[in-house]
């Protein structure tokens, strides 16, 4: 039915189109070609005039309804250190090019209005001049040399990159079908390395490999925060097609490309909150954001930054956000510290760990961390040799008293407890579990508390402040009748029974 | 022999014409022969003219047509598009419980693609430079064809064979090509990455390497009749400013399509055969493929070294049927016609050396920039000549505001207020921010689209008589003209504010982002103006139907009082254009207006005075 409609309303369109042909071609018959041109001549060299003055009206006017929706104008001043000399070189080619604007139009409506045809009139034969063809040969380039001369300034401090050696904070941007994967470096300020092969979409999206330690503590925040007057290098990549990191507010944009990483280095100079608070002052952003909830939030508190993809890559190209926080340094400090690393989250002690089952480094910093505030604790106690301090991960093998490798940072992390608290003496006793026969568990927990004060005799500690002692079996700490359970009876425990030597 | 103030064309071509025993040839009955032969695989560069200009309208229309329903999704996301349903059939996807159909973005981006590609490559290239270099070459250099018909047929048809092959694309299950008509990889190599680039992509490359096959079929033909055909007397220097342009067109085609065609090759090679050129490290679809070690901005660079040179090759014939447009109906020389043909030829060396400004933001090293920065604004300085030499040439004329006229001017306008923002993307700074916006669609359509296409209008309502022996309608030609005029500001001009708000191009929809959504109302507009210009080409389509066998009668062998010499051919002119001696050729082809003579045609000799003149 519609399209009979259509089909309908385009036949009579061109019937119409048809009947102004004829009747224009009777007209022409009617009052002579002659008479028929020169009013049409007129009226067409009026109506040029019109539209020129409308049009370079209509050109300023929209101009100025637009400006505070536009970057650079307005509220809009730009987010990063480098963006103003862009907004800046885009009004300076804006004030050259509306000049010229200006005055060709009017200069070729104008002719054309002033030296439309007269019927006998002959046209002046002017063919050439070599000094004004200089002219407007000379001025132009002139102008350019001035436009290309500022931009090329502003493009060199605009995009090398930063020295090797330089303080930045770096993360990285991956793009893909259809939204993009953040990266932040974590503690040790270092990426760790990636290789695409090693992509897997359940546990490893970026396909980092995790035998190296600079990825242990990456993390992959949902939203990317930066503190404010840090210089910033954005690593940028891609899984499959190419995509483009544009970031509108801080006139920034590169492409992504699988297998050839980008970058862009740029300073982001004011926080969410200042764009925010910049935006509040103009009416247009003092609505509420939702029309249907008028006591709701305004327009201007909900603004954020946005990561959008400029670089066509699919059906779903649209859709490419992420949001972008500026905050000061402490807020930014607090968000960092409150991330956990992919690895630590997703893949520690799993299959995929390449470490598994062993102890990594922030592991046993952790750790230390933890036995000394436990010691501290038993400190402030009234008697401390009431508490039993569990020493983690020392082991051996079994039926032996030999100490392993593995265990010797914790009874480091003792020695140095030790050695800082230089008037506490301690008691490590041995556990074992109920396998066996409870006499010879006696004598092989003595001798693996032994072992082990031992060890802490080797590290500097003297022996009369430590003391030995097995207790076997008989102070379980768990059930002895599961697997777990009898693995936690089998221990070697400090207790501080002195603090006064 | 004596001055000549009243002339006759006949007689004149009779008394100082060139004998070429033309008449002695029969094989001029073998064309006439048969319909087939005369209209269909015709060997008259006049039929062939008119051939590409009919295909060049059809895919005109079937481009702009697309524009008018992305753009529908772009004014009015929310509205329901099922209307559309009898047309497009499963990419609207219907929603059973409030039956709204919206646009399936696979196939948003395939009209997007396919807009791009048909007007471009299909409209822009073979219908303005295939129609009018094939219509005035010959016929403004005193030739009787060009130098290969045979050459020029096969132009034709390979053209024919490519819109054949994009228009079955259109049709397959997976839908067209639809990675943009830049087609970057990985984007247009992988299947997986995009539906569209399975079959799509693999017809799009097969249409786009015959289309290339017509191009160098036809620039070969142009060359060579440009340098061997002229008539006596037409030395270089004396040709009108549209062969100018046509010969630098083709040139500038030859130099560049080919290594399009090898990029595309390589492309081919990475879809096909496992090679990786373009493809390195990638993931997707939940799989690690292959391919290492090649890179996407390889393509990049061989793309846009055709892709450069090709607004150019769009441009430069516009430019060149301006030129003689204005010069005709301001009745009077066109000024500084040797400055015209250096910057013609400028743009056309400089056009070669400028292609990664496309690629500022592509990740290629930054301190290259730096000189692609300097070669494209350097472009601005012959650009800006021309300008001021059509400006000048309308000063002091008697100018005549028919349709051919009103489109010359309007085609002037666009040229500049396009061209003006190009100063902007050119510089790289600015494009940082700018590239890949709003900014750039309305830059470039405004500039090499509706420019361009002023261009072909402005030569098809001058040239119409000379192809179809009738005129279009004036009054008819005269509410096209206003209605693009203003129509085509009206969808551009605001195009600026949106990419300088900073909202990206290709976007299905713009409210999945606060800052790019803020703009539903100048969006409706901008498609309510889409459609209404759209409209006013469908008016110049009626009209120039049915003006063919309708419109007023050309009477006299030169309407325009021009001085050039198609106008010196019989109304109805057979196939080797003079059915005598083939007219010499005394003087350049802008003799208006001087010693007081409103037009001295070219075959005319150089009076007394002028020889006096000639000799200082």
């Amino acid at each position: 039915m519609i399209g009979l409609l259509i089909v309908g309303i385009i036949l009579l369109f061109g019937v119409v189109v048809v009947q102004i042909g004829r009747v224009t071609d009777l007209t022409a018959k009617i009052r002579g070609e002659e008479a028929v041109s020169r009013s049409i001549t007129n009226s067409q060299a009026k109506w040029l005039m019109v539209f020129c003055v409308a049009f370079l009206v209509y050109c300023v006017a929209s101009a100025i309804y637009y400006k505070n929706s536009m970057l650079g104008y307005g509220p809009h001043e730009a987010a990063s250190a480098h963006g103003g000399d862009i907004d800046s070189l885009f009004n300076t080619t804006l004030f050259f090019t509306g000049i010229v604007f200006v005055l060709t139009h009017v200069a070729l409506f104008w002719f054309t209005y002033k030296y439309r045809r007269v019927e006998g009139r002959v046209g002046i034969f002017f063919s050439h001049d070599n000094k004004l063809e200089l002219v407007w040969t000379i001025v132009p380039a002139l102008v350019m040399v001035f436009l290309v001369t500022n931009g090329l300034v502003v493009w060199n401090e605009v995009m090398p990159d930063v020295d090797p050696n330089a303080e930045v904070l770096e993360f990285e941007a991956t793009g893909y079908q259809f939204a993009w994967d953040i990266r932040y470096p974590g503690p040790d300020g270092k990426l760790g390395t990636k290789n695409f092969r090693l992509i897997n979409l359940a546990n490893n999206p970026l396909g980092q490999d995790w035998s190296d330690p600079k990825n242990i503590d990456d993390f992959h925040p949902t939203e990317i925060y930066l503190p404010v007057n840090q210089k910033v290098r954005v690593r940028i990549t891609a899984k499959d097609v190419l995509h483009n990191f544009y970031l509108p507010h801080f006139r920034l944009k590169m492409d992504a490309i699988p297998g050839l990483p980008t970058y862009f280095v740029f300073t982001p100079t004011k926080t969410t909150e200042e764009y925010r608070e910049e935006l509040s002052k103009y009416p247009e952003w003092q609505v509420p954001a939702d029309p249907e909830n008028p006591n709701g939030p305004q327009k201007w508190e909900l603004f954020d930054y946005e990561l959008a993809c400029a670089e066509l890559c699919g059906k779903g190209h649209y859709s490419m956000k992420r949001i972008v926080k500026i905050v000061s340094q402490e807020e930014y400090d607090e968000w960092f510290n409150s991330q956990t690393g992919y690895y630590i989250q997703n893949i520690r002690n799993t299959n995929d760990d390449p470490f598994k089952a062993q102890l990594l480094p922030y592991e046993v910093e952790a750790r230390s961390q933890e036995l000394l505030s436990e010691v501290e604790a038993a400190l402030i106690e009234d008697d401390p040799s009431t508490i039993s301090i569990n020493l983690k991960n020392v082991f051996f093998n079994i039926g032996s008293a030999e100490l392993k490798d593995d265990s010797k940072y914790e009874l480091d992390n003792v020695a140095k407890i030790m050695s800082e608290y230089n008037d506490i003496a301690i008691e490590i006793s041995g556990h074992t579990d109920n396998t066996g026969n409870a006499n010879s568990n006696i004598v092989l927990s003595g001798e693996r508390a032994t072992a082990v004060t031992q060890y802490l005799t080797e590290k500097g500690i003297t022996s009369e402040r430590l003391k030995a002692v097995g207790h076997g079996q008989t102070i379980p700490a768990d059930t002895n009748d599961t697997v777990e359970g009898r693995q936690n009876n089998r221990r070697i425990e400090m207790k501080i029974i002195s603090q006064n030597l | 022999m004596s001055e000549v103030t009243t002339f006759n064309e006949e007689v004149l071509i009779e008394e100082q014409g060139y004998d070429d025993h033309f008449h002695e040839h029969h094989h001029e009955d073998k064309y006439k022969s048969s319909f087939i032969f005369k209209y269909i695989f015709s060997l008259d560069h006049k039929i062939i003219a008119r051939q590409f200009l009919f295909t060049g309208m059809f895919w005109a229309i079937v481009g702009s047509a697309m524009s008018v329903i992305f753009r529908l999704q772009l004014g009015f996301p929310d509205e329901s598009l099922a209307w559309l349903k009898p047309m497009l059939g499963r990419w609207i996807m219907m929603n059973e419980e409030t039956g709204i159909g919206t646009l399936d973005p696979q196939f948003y981006y395939a009209l997007v693609t396919m807009h791009g590609t048909i007007i471009v490559f299909f409209v822009l290239t073979a219908g303005l430079s295939g129609t009018f270099s094939n219509l005035l070459i010959p016929l403004q250099l005193g030739a009787r064809d060009m130098a290969s018909p045979l050459l020029n047929m096969l132009s034709y048809w390979f053209f024919f064979l490519a819109g054949l092959v994009m228009f079955f694309s259109l049709f397959l299950s997976t839908g067209p090509f639809s990675g943009g008509w830049v087609a970057y990889p990985p984007l247009s190599a992988l299947p997986q990455a995009s539906s569209g680039s399975g079959a799509g992509m693999t017809l799009w490359l097969v249409s786009l390497t015959l289309f290339v096959v017509s191009v160098l079929l036809g620039g070969i033909n142009y060359i060579t009749t440009v340098l061997n055909l002229r008539t006596k007397g037409m030395s270089l220097w004396r040709m009108p400013l549209t062969i100018w342009a046509f010969f630098v067109t083709a040139i500038i085609g030859l130099l560049s399509f080919p290594v399009l065609v090898s990029g595309f090759f390589l492309l081919i090679a990475d879809r096909s055969l496992g090679t990786s050129f373009y493809l390195s490290e990638i993931f997707i679809n939940g799989q690690a493929l292959d391919y290492v070690g090649g890179s996407p901005v390889l393509y990049q660079h061989l793309f846009w070294f055709l892709g450069h040179p090709e607004v150019y090759i769009i441009i430069l014939p516009a430019m060149g049927i301006v030129s003689e447009v204005l010069s005709v109906h301001a009745r009077k020389p066109i000024f500084g016609y040797k400055a015209m043909v250096y910057s013609i030829l400028a743009i056309a060396f400089l056009s070669f050396i400028v292609w990664a400004h496309h690629m500022f933001m592509s990740g290629v090293n930054p301190f290259i920039s730096n000189f692609f920065v300097i070669f494209t604004l350097i472009i601005a300085v012959p650009s800006a000549v021309k300008v001021f030499n059509w400006i000048t040439t309308l000063w002091g004329g008697n100018i005549r505001l028919n349709s051919p006229m009103l489109f010359a001017i309007g085609f002037v306008s666009m040229f500049i207020s396009g061209g003006l923002t190009g100063i902007f993307l050119g510089n790289s700074a600015i494009d940082i921010q700018l590239h890949d916006t709003y900014f750039v669609v309305a830059h470039f359509h405004i500039v090499m689209g509706v420019a361009a296409f002023f261009g072909m209008f402005a030569g098809i309502y001058h040239w119409y008589p000379r192809m179809f022996g009738t005129f279009m309608n004036e009054t008819l030609g005269r509410i096209h003209f206003w209605m693009t005029m203003i129509g085509a500001y009206a969808i551009f001009w605001p195009m600026h504010y949106l990419g300088m708000a900073g909202v990206p191009r290709r976007y299905y929809r713009f409210d999945s982002f606060d800052a790019f959504g803020q703009f539903t109302t100048m969006n409706e507009f901008i498609t309510i103006a889409a459609i209404v210009t759209f409209a006013a080409q469908i008016l110049f389509v009626i009209n120039f139907v049915w003006s063919i066998k309708n419109g007023k009668k050309m009477t006299t062998k030169n309407p325009w009082l021009a001085t050039t010499l198609e106008w010196t051919t019989p109304i109805k002119a057979g196939h080797g254009n003079w059915p005598g001696n083939i007219p010499t050729v005394h003087r350049w082809a802008y003799d208006y207006g001087k010693d007081g003579k409103d037009f001295i045609p070219q075959i005319m000799p150089l009076s007394e005075k002028e020889k006096a003149e000639e000799v200082h």
